[in-house]
């Protein structure tokens, strides 16, 4: 079988050792390559030490999804070599560090053992304890070079894109490239079966995490105050806003048109957030799952007073402190009905990086359009990875929608002003800034209150609102993104999902209509639900709900929101931590449909 | 309930303020406290301030948490935007609000409970921050709203109205804020009027964290015998230490003083404060002996009170942060938004 541009192959080292750069290095080649490929660091919850990999699936066909199934594996860290060597597919191949010998127990007949002196190689070639050890993870991305064939040329140019201030830093880099590529050319019969050949798939790509483009998206929507709390695996948001603004928002006299807060928790994060909102400014925060759980009590006094706020929340592993470098969608249920009392929230699950920059743009014009919070549900996969992605696109005519906010001219010419009164009918009232007019003064409280503005006990009034509220919520079903259907004639099965699991559900459907089980595709892209959702499920007679958490959350959202018959609904699930795999769909749609038969 | 609106009458004899308005122009609605509660006569001083300083309304938001002290905002300045947040997270609100518009007027009503309970963690991270803000405690040593329990500054000692003693330690906002490198730290007494005035004025024209702790007696669950925040208590108690004035920007200042022993502290926006020393070994600039000093008179059962201490370096968020001059609201978008070139341009880095 040709495995020519199909393979996979991890590499297993330990934090804090410069295995990053290298791991970096060998990604951006193959994607300078033209060749599809996915990159998912699994790391621990450590700075220094302990073991961490990082996986490369190369597909020509495009599927990005994660695959357990390695062909090769780079085996560096001698904490882990039990596991690593398992995980290796029959037939595959090892490398190892041949400067010591491998343990006898860890040998397989059925995989090829590939030996390069790494640390021997390198502590000949360079000097100083750090230099060696950084050298010898570049080192085996060229012997890797040799050994799948990747484009010397693009690796040399690489680093000189990356060191070309550093001379000397280059020239080591390039040596160490050199010292392995030319062990394995004198060593082994390179390139191997599996072995990359260039296309030409990636020209109108980018290589972007869904952080960095959420930020982007941030910036481009006019965001001017950020407030967070640190947290894995949302920080990288917030550096790279902070970066694109060093960049972008900084006036001739050295003044920053933006505004970061670090607050002193995830409570004070979102206060922060909701009182920039609530002044007039385009805020937002991001954070994980703990944090939301932290922020609560705010969303719903911004819910309730109905104050725009924008929330990121790259979702990890839970519950409590769960596995906070592992990806999860644990918090589906809790993000569309955060805080207490009634409460219900729009919410946009992106599938990748590009649409975590898209989406981060429509939060704000929702969150403005319908006075509330809007929620941006990432996850780790999707944040912290490098994912191939179409070039992100701008349109110079987007202004934002800042949503029905009363100017001072307005409120000059206006008889009355009432916060909270239905004008137009749509559930949407007029909302005014501190400090336009002496007209505009309102009281903004989350006790309860009647549509003048007033506090109120009374309870035809206080129904009043909330039941406004309701509706104002409800209608943004049309704005949010719609759902993306692929569906056929005839087809009763469908496969419905969301966010990262895209790759994982594209793929399998593939799979699967190559079995002869035909299945039309819908992803949810935003909450509340829109009628085209329940009219998706309503028209199969099997949907296989796929997600990434333990208590199929989706499937309850769909339950509960569209009133599909719960027979409808069939659980397919992964949720132990990484990035789902087509063969999780397969499988779960396969046992589900053996179980009907 | 708070939302009483008041009858619009006003005699024409009413005098004006250097913009037109009188008193009752900064008035809000009819208070719902209990009579004679002394949050409400911190109110009256609020709007005797902001009248003689002359601030449009309309230009102050006004935010609070959760709490009878919290309640009052509606009591004063009806063209005020406010903000009755949650419980001890006001200081959140208004460190977001500020940052995006920091030419607002901002003042922060909290209490006891709210500020030094379940909210200490905001107000100390709002005071080392340096929002400009005017932050008042209204300090009363007890939950009202909840009938009654003792709150953190609550002193050790002191008797709650069934008899029960307080065995903890109190938390003085003032030491707190002083620790924590607050820039304005003064205290006072819901019943001095004339003291509270001028201290509010000089808090608001501080650019920077104004920490202002009123002691102001809860008459229906903390004005009994055994109490420590009482009326009766804090009246003996209560020592004078700094007298403060605050002179207007442009306006000179004026002889009516004595010369011996005042000190004047030029604010941001030009302003003077006046600081007369009643206490002679007292120095409201040193904030090591400020604290020292505060320590010293409550071995000795005293409350000082005054401006306690002013710094005359008081970088706020604003100045930190770097931001632009003008108010992030007002920013147009398009020079919020570098435009697809620039995308395009960006992306090279992500090839």
């Amino acid at each position: 079988m040709d495995r020519t541009n199909d393979f996979a192959f991890k590499i297993a080292t330990a934090n804090g050792t410069g295995s990053a750069s290298a791991n970096g290095l060998i990604m951006q080649a193959i994607f300078r390559m033209g060749i599809p490929v996915t990159g998912k660091n699994v790391f621990p919850s450590n700075i220094q030490g302990l073991p961490t990999w990082y996986e490369i699936r190369v597909n020509k066909d495009g599927y990005t999804a994660r695959t357990p199934y390695f062909d090769l594996m780079v085996a560096l860290n001698a904490a882990t070599y039990v596991k690593d060597v398992a995980e290796v597919r029959p037939g595959g191949y090892l490398l190892f560090d041949s400067s010591w010998p491998l343990d006898d127990k860890l040998h397989r007949p059925d995989i090829t053992y590939l030996g390069v002196p790494l640390a021997e190689m390198c502590n000949a070639a360079f000097t100083g304890v750090r230099e060696r050890i950084l050298m010898k993870n570049i080192a085996y991305a060229g012997a890797l070079a040799a050994l799948l064939q990747i484009d010397t040329a693009i690796i040399r140019i690489l680093l000189k894109e990356k060191f070309g201030k550093k001379p000397a830093l280059m020239d080591s880099n390039q040596k160490a490239v050199d010292v392995g590529y030319d062990y394995a050319t004198q060593t082994f019969s390179c390139p191997l079966p599996i072995r990359l050949q260039p296309m030409d798939l990636n020209k109108d790509a980018i290589l972007i995490d869904g952080n960095t483009s959420a930020a982007l998206g941030c910036v481009y929507a006019g965001a001017t105050v950020a407030a967070w709390y640190p947290i894995t695996p949302s920080t990288s948001l917030m550096d790279a806003f902070r970066g694109f603004c060093q960049k972008f928002r900084v006036d001739a006299q050295g003044k920053h048109k933006f505004a970061i807060l670090q607050a002193e928790d995830e409570l004070a994060a979102i206060g922060m957030v909701v009182g920039a909102g609530w002044a007039g400014a385009r805020a937002f925060t991001s954070t994980a799952g703990p944090g939301i759980s932290l922020m609560s009590e705010f969303i719903g006094l911004a819910y309730y007073g109905e104050v725009p706020a924008v929330i990121f929340n790259v979702q990890r592993t839970g519950p409590s402190t769960g596995m906070p470098t592992r990806t999860q969608q644990g918090d589906l249920m809790m993000c569309a009905y955060a805080s207490h009392g009634d409460t219900r929230h729009i919410c946009l699950y992106p599938a990748d990086p590009r649409e975590a920059f898209e989406f981060a743009v429509k939060a704000f014009d929702l969150a403005e359009r319908f006075q509330t919070p809007v929620f941006v549900l990432s996850d780790l996969d999707i944040g912290m990875n490098d994912w191939v992605v179409p070039k992100l696109t701008w349109d110079d005519g987007y202004r934002p929608d800042r949503g029905k906010v009363l100017s001072a001219e307005e409120l000059e010419s206006a008889k009355t002003f009432y916060r909270y009164l239905d004008v137009d009918g749509d559930g949407i009232p007029y909302r005014t800034l501190p400090g336009t007019h002496p007209k505009g003064a309102y009281f903004t409280r989350g006790s309860g209150h009647n549509r003048f503005g007033g506090y109120t006990e009374d309870a035809d009034e206080y129904t009043d609102v909330v039941d406004r509220i309701d509706r104002k919520i409800q209608r943004a079903s049309k704005a949010v993104p719609a759902p993306l259907v692929q569906a056929k004639p005839g087809h009763k099965l469908g496969l419905v999902t969301i966010g990262g699991c895209h790759g994982a559900c594209a793929e399998a459907m593939d799979v699967l209509a190559r079995d002869g089980i035909g299945i039309d595709y819908m992803r949810v892209r935003g909450f509340p639900f829109g009628d085209d959702v329940s009219d998706f499920l309503e028209a199969h007679d099997i949907n296989f709900i796929v997600e990434q958490n333990r208590d199929a959350q989706l499937r309850s959202l769909l339950l509960l929101e569209t009133g599909v018959a719960i027979e409808k609904l069939a659980s397919v699930r992964y949720y132990g931590g990484f990035p789902m795999s087509a063969h999780h769909v397969i499988a779960g749609v396969k046992a589900k449909l053996e179980k009907a038969a | 309930m708070t939302f009483l609106p008041k009858p619009k009458v006003h005699h024409p004899a009413l005098p004006k303020n250097a913009i037109g308005l009188t008193r009752r122009d900064y008035e809000g609605t009819i208070t719902t406290l209990c009579a004679g509660c002394g949050h409400d006569s911190i109110t009256a001083a609020i709007i005797q301030a902001f009248w003689e300083l002359a601030i449009a309304p309309h230009r102050v938001a006004k935010l609070s948490g959760i709490g009878c002290s919290s309640k009052t905002p509606a009591y004063f300045l009806k063209e005020a935007h406010g903000f009755n947040g949650v419980h001890g997270r006001m200081p959140a609100l208004v460190t977001g609000a500020n940052a995006a518009n920091s030419e607002i007027t901002y003042i922060g009503i909290s209490g006891d409970g709210d500020s030094l309970s379940i909210g200490i963690g905001h107000l100390s991270h709002a005071i080392r921050r340096n929002v400009n803000l005017l932050y008042i405690l209204e300090n009363n040593g007890v939950y009202g709203l909840t009938k009654g329990q003792f709150s953190a500054s609550a002193d050790r000692g002191s008797l709650s109205k069934k008899g029960e003693a307080n065995t903890m330690e109190a938390i003085d906002g003032c030491l707190l804020a002083l620790t924590l490198g607050a820039t304005f730290v003064a205290r006072s007494f819901s019943g001095d009027k004339a003291q509270l005035v001028p201290i509010i004025k000089a808090g608001i024209a501080h650019r920077g964290f104004a920490f202002v702790d009123v002691i102001s007696p809860c008459v229906t669950f903390n004005d009994h015998e055994g109490s420590m925040k009482s009326y009766a208590y804090t009246r003996e108690h209560n020592v004078e230490i700094v007298r403060a004035d605050f002179v207007p920007p442009a306006k000179e200042i004026t002889t009516e003083y004595e010369p011996g022993g005042v000190r004047s502290v030029m604010l941001h926006d030009g302003g003077w404060v006046r600081l007369r020393k009643v206490a002679e070994d007292y120095d409201p600039t040193d904030r090591d002996r400020a604290y020292a000093y505060i320590r010293e008179r409550q071995r000795e059962g005293e409350i000082v009170t005054g401006l306690l201490f002013l710094s005359a370096e008081s970088r706020d968020l604003h100045d930190q942060s770097n931001t632009v001059p003008a108010a992030l609201t007002t920013m147009p978008y398009e020079q919020l938004c570098p435009g697809s070139a620039e995308l395009e341009r960006l992306q090279q880095r992500f090839r």
